[in-house]
């Protein structure tokens, strides 16, 4: 789920950096930019993996700042479309459930990505998978809160932001800069607990 | 920014465990908040993953062995070194067709090297 993307920019190096060494203080700006961050269809960025190409300082007039291109490669989150993950659950609501990797939190299992059928427990607040044991009998499979839950990764979406202008604007909740939708409905996948235990009656029904 | 190339490698979560890890070790006033922060959390999170008891060995010899399914493509070995399968209903979700691709003789034998150089995932 992470890759290295070779990124092409400029990195603007103040004079108080001048006595250090060029490569440390653009891997320093670099990391401060981006370390955190979302980038634009590209996805989380982590790290500055290594720098692969300074160009020359170019001094900016009246300033007295440098300018210098650098090309560079950062570790990034973003898992491909189709691949697995596992991460926890932050919470179920009546639209799907949230997980959570810890490190990057916007992940969405829609209702209809989930096991066929399932049902949300207004009481508990939680969904819960009806698995059909035959003889129309159901038995409940909870999906709770802080339980780690296998998804595969089907889509990803990225929402570009206006600067905000005023401090009442930061306030109002924006829509999160990247977010991926998961799907749990297939064999396999949800929580661990639910296919470890019908493994473990396979075998026991072969003895 | 250009976006020169947003693949240019991909990594396992083991590489960029222990990469992160020298980056932890190395801060001093190189590191800024938000770094530590990234850091530290994914950091978190991978050891909790299987990841956290692999060797660079142990993942070199897994991919060895692997060559001999022939058809097994990089994502799906790289999604089997992330997360090892330990049940058949893992292989069919991380090899697509795969009773088409592989007999259930192949499926267990992949389970097996998985369980024997993987041994600490659950």
């Amino acid at each position: 789920m992470f890759v290295i993307t070779e990124i092409n920019s400029t990195v603007v190096i103040q004079p108080k950096d001048f006595n250090k060494k060029v490569d440390e203080v653009c891997k320093y700006e670099l990391n401060r930019k981006l370390a955190n961050k979302i980038l634009h269809n590209v996805g989380l960025c982590l790290y500055i993996h290594e720098i692969v190409f300074i160009g020359d300082a170019l001094v900016k007039p009246t300033d007295g700042y440098v300018c210098t291109q650098v090309v560079f490669r950062v570790v990034v989150f973003r898992p491909e479309l189709g691949s697995i993950l596992t991460g926890t659950v932050r919470k179920c609501e009546r639209n799907g459930i949230y997980v959570s990797l810890g490190f990057f939190d916007d992940i969405f299992i829609p209702e209809n990505k989930l096991q066929f059928p399932s049902r949300y427990d207004e009481v508990e607040n939680v969904w819960v998978w009806q698995y059909s044991v035959g003889n129309d009998e159901t038995h409940d499979l909870f999906i709770d809160e802080g339980e780690k839950i296998k998804l595969r990764v089907v889509d990803e979406y990225f929402f570009e932001h206006e600067p905000v202008g005023s401090s009442e604007e930061i306030q109002q909740e924006q829509e999160p800069s990247y977010i991926i939708i998961g799907s749990i409905n297939e064999c396999g996948l949800g929580l661990d607990a639910w296919w470890n235990q019908a493994a473990n009656n396979e075998n026991d029904e072969e003895y | 920014m250009e976006i020169r190339n947003q693949k240019h490698q991909v990594l396992t979560n083991y590489e960029v465990l222990m990469a992160l890890r020298t980056v932890k070790d190395s801060k001093s006033s190189h590191s800024t908040k938000n770094l530590a922060t990234i850091t530290y959390e994914t950091i978190q999170y991978l050891e909790n993953t299987p990841c956290k008891d692999q060797t660079q060995e142990n993942i070199e010899n897994f991919i060895i062995e692997l060559k001999k399914f022939g058809r097994l493509t990089k994502s799906e070995i790289l999604t089997m070194i992330n997360d090892p399968p330990t049940l058949p209903v893992h292989i069919q979700l991380i090899v697509e067709d795969s009773e088409e691709r592989l007999s259930e003789t192949q499926v267990d034998e992949i389970i097996e090297l998985s369980k024997k150089y993987f041994p600490n995932a659950s």
